[in-house]
């Protein structure tokens, strides 16, 4: 699918506002992950995933799990770019009897394949999709998105040895490299070290890409999803808050709410609203 | 001479069983020698999913399959089910999604391996989670016959069984067993006991014992302790008017802790509650770590006539 790119940095554009409302009207949330991961989901809906928003429930669709289920308004607002959700549904994010609830959930929102918002889970859930796959002879893919301060969760790398074990092909891992957790730098909580050489240790075919360049981001989805021979991953080096200044690698953002001023000005910084 | 066997060898005849169902696949975490679903593994190897020893990927890779409309069968030790609780209840509960757990080699019956093996809260813990099933049968033939049930069974399961021997209880009673049904021994009017896993047997010979004292009980195998036969009961309560519960588990949040939530709710009676008193285990024979948790039938009998004495 030849994916128009402008369209999608538009598209990214349009769900950075929506993050930043959500969040601002809820007055909680995450923003901080979902604006750094928001150009990959774009991405990532707008070329190689196999879904139907209309029957979001298809049996043979792509699998998407946002294993860092707390970055959800990044999701919400890609659900209702693509119809899977009405825009008019962002506005229930955190409200009670909203299909947005606070983390990701299965059983309440249309398009939401796991129910996360406790880290380290997502991964394994995504490989026994891909298992599944494989047993109905189908060939749609299981993708997962995890953050990087996720990985330090011991159970991540259970779920990356056996991934490569069972040597599952269809099972692609999207790694939010935000360098930021939620108290700190990554760094600073628990050093990730070379996650590069650490995935490829474990025998996957490691990709890594600019996570804020659409263009690349698209290609490097591609080149993901076209590796069948094993388990792939991603590492998107990306920037937490990215597209509001005073977000911007900035720890106190993971999971804060903009005041009236400060969203004021994200809606400027994000070309919503004139100077 | 009574037929013995181990509730695990029911559970891996009841995988060979469902094999014929498609959907049906088995996931392990290095102990399939053990909790039998090897059997499984054997004869279907394309539909065994090894986790290493790995019980919170095991649970989660079971939801995906589940999520994905296969059955997942999931087995390690009791005591190791543990370690995944959080991903039981955050990854399998809450999207309640069908994955059946079990775990082998529960209670201090377990023996010589000691406390690190004997889990004496299982029970307790998955029986806190909303939308799981929670098993715990007597004997083979009723493991065989409840594992068979769960395929079709809506919802997550944790099944705990055990690993030694004990009587078989249920051969041509086939048909009494029931996801949520208790099994009725006897008539007794005097006491009725209530108990489940390797205390069914013990009770059954405290009723024994209980009736050479002129005292007549009923025993009640508590197979499903969620959702809990709570009709039995009742009937059962208002007839005796007091009752003991027998596990080789905790007295606290068991099979006695359900039992007590429920009377007091309903028709409170005097309640003694035979089990793990607080406490860990350590290394001995079966019958010897029973004889030092207080779960023999004599235990159990005198659980009974403390009861009988509070009306």
């Amino acid at each position: 699918m030849a994916a128009d790119i402008d369209a999608l940095e538009e598209q990214a554009r349009r769900c950075r506002v929506e993050i930043v409302k959500m969040v601002h009207r809820a007055q909680a949330g995450h923003p901080g992950g979902s604006l750094s991961e928001i150009d990959l989901l774009v991405g990532l809906y707008g070329s190689v995933l196999n879904v139907r928003p209309d029957e979001p429930d298809w049996e043979d669709r792509d699998r998407f799990v946002l294993s860092k289920g707390h970055a959800s308004p990044g999701m919400y607002a890609v659900l209702a770019e693509h119809g899977f959700i009405q825009h008019e549904d962002l506005k229930s994010y955190r409200v009670k009897g909203g299909v947005c609830q606070g983390h990701v959930d299965m059983k309440w929102c249309p398009g939401v394949d796991f129910s996360a918002g406790s880290l380290g889970m997502g991964l394994s859930f995504g490989l026994g999709c891909a298992l599944a796959a494989r047993l109905d002879g189908s060939d749609r893919n299981a993708w997962v998105m995890l953050g990087d301060g996720e990985v330090q969760e011991g159970s991540v790398w259970e779920a990356v040895m056996a991934a490569k074990h069972h040597n599952v092909g269809n099972l692609k891992a999207i790694v939010d490299v935000n360098r930021i957790q939620n108290d700190d730098f990554c760094i600073e909580q628990m050093e990730l070290h070379d996650l590069e050489a650490t995935w490829a240790s474990f025998g996957w075919e490691v990709f890594t890409v600019d996570g804020h360049d659409m263009s690349a981001v698209v290609g490097a989805l591609m080149a993901v999803a076209a590796h069948s021979e094993g388990p792939a991953v991603l590492l998107a080096q990306t920037v937490k808050g990215k597209g509001v200044s005073y977000m911007e690698d900035n720890p106190s953002f993971h999971g804060a709410a903009p005041n009236d001023e400060q969203f004021a000005q994200a809606m400027v910084e994000l070309g919503e609203v004139a100077a | 001479m009574t037929r013995m066997a181990a509730t695990r060898d029911g559970y891996g005849a009841a995988l060979m069983e469902l094999a014929e169902n498609a959907k049906v696949v088995v996931l392990e975490a290095d102990l399939g020698k053990s909790t039998k679903s090897q059997l499984f593994r054997k004869a279907h190897p394309e539909r065994t999913i090894s986790c290493g020893i790995g019980e919170q990927n095991m649970l989660l890779t079971a939801a995906g399959l589940a999520s994905s409309g296969y059955i997942p069968f999931a087995s390690t030790f009791a005591i190791f089910t543990e370690r995944a609780f959080e991903h039981m209840r955050n990854g399998v509960a809450r999207p309640n999604l069908a994955v059946h757990l079990c775990g082998s080699h529960g209670g201090t019956h377990t023996g010589t391996d000691g406390s690190s093996a004997q889990s004496i809260e299982d029970l307790a813990i998955y029986r806190t989670l909303p939308n799981v099933t929670v098993l715990h049968p007597a004997d083979d033939v009723s493991t065989k016959l409840l594992t068979k049930q769960l395929a079709a069974h809506h919802g997550p399961s944790y099944t705990r069984t055990a690993r030694n021997k004990t009587p078989v209880l249920y051969d041509g009673r086939e048909h009494e067993v029931a996801i949520g049904k208790g099994i009725v021994h006897g008539s007794g009017e005097d006491v009725t006991i209530v108990a489940c896993g390797v205390m069914v047997s013990r009770s059954l010979d405290a009723a024994e014992l209980l009736r050479e004292e002129g005292i007549n009980a009923t025993v009640v195998d508590m197979h499903t302790l969620k959702p809990l036969d709570t009709e039995l009961l009742d009937r059962l309560s208002a007839k005796s008017g007091c009752m003991v519960t027998a596990e080789d588990h905790s007295i606290i949040g068991g099979l006695g802790g359900a039992v007590a939530e429920h009377l007091v709710s309903s028709h409170p009676v005097p309640l003694e509650r035979v089990g793990v008193n607080d406490r860990f285990g350590e290394s001995a024979q079966a019958e010897e770590m029973l004889e030092m948790m207080g779960l023999t039938a004599s235990d159990v009998a005198e659980a009974a006539k403390r009861a009988m004495s509070r009306k």
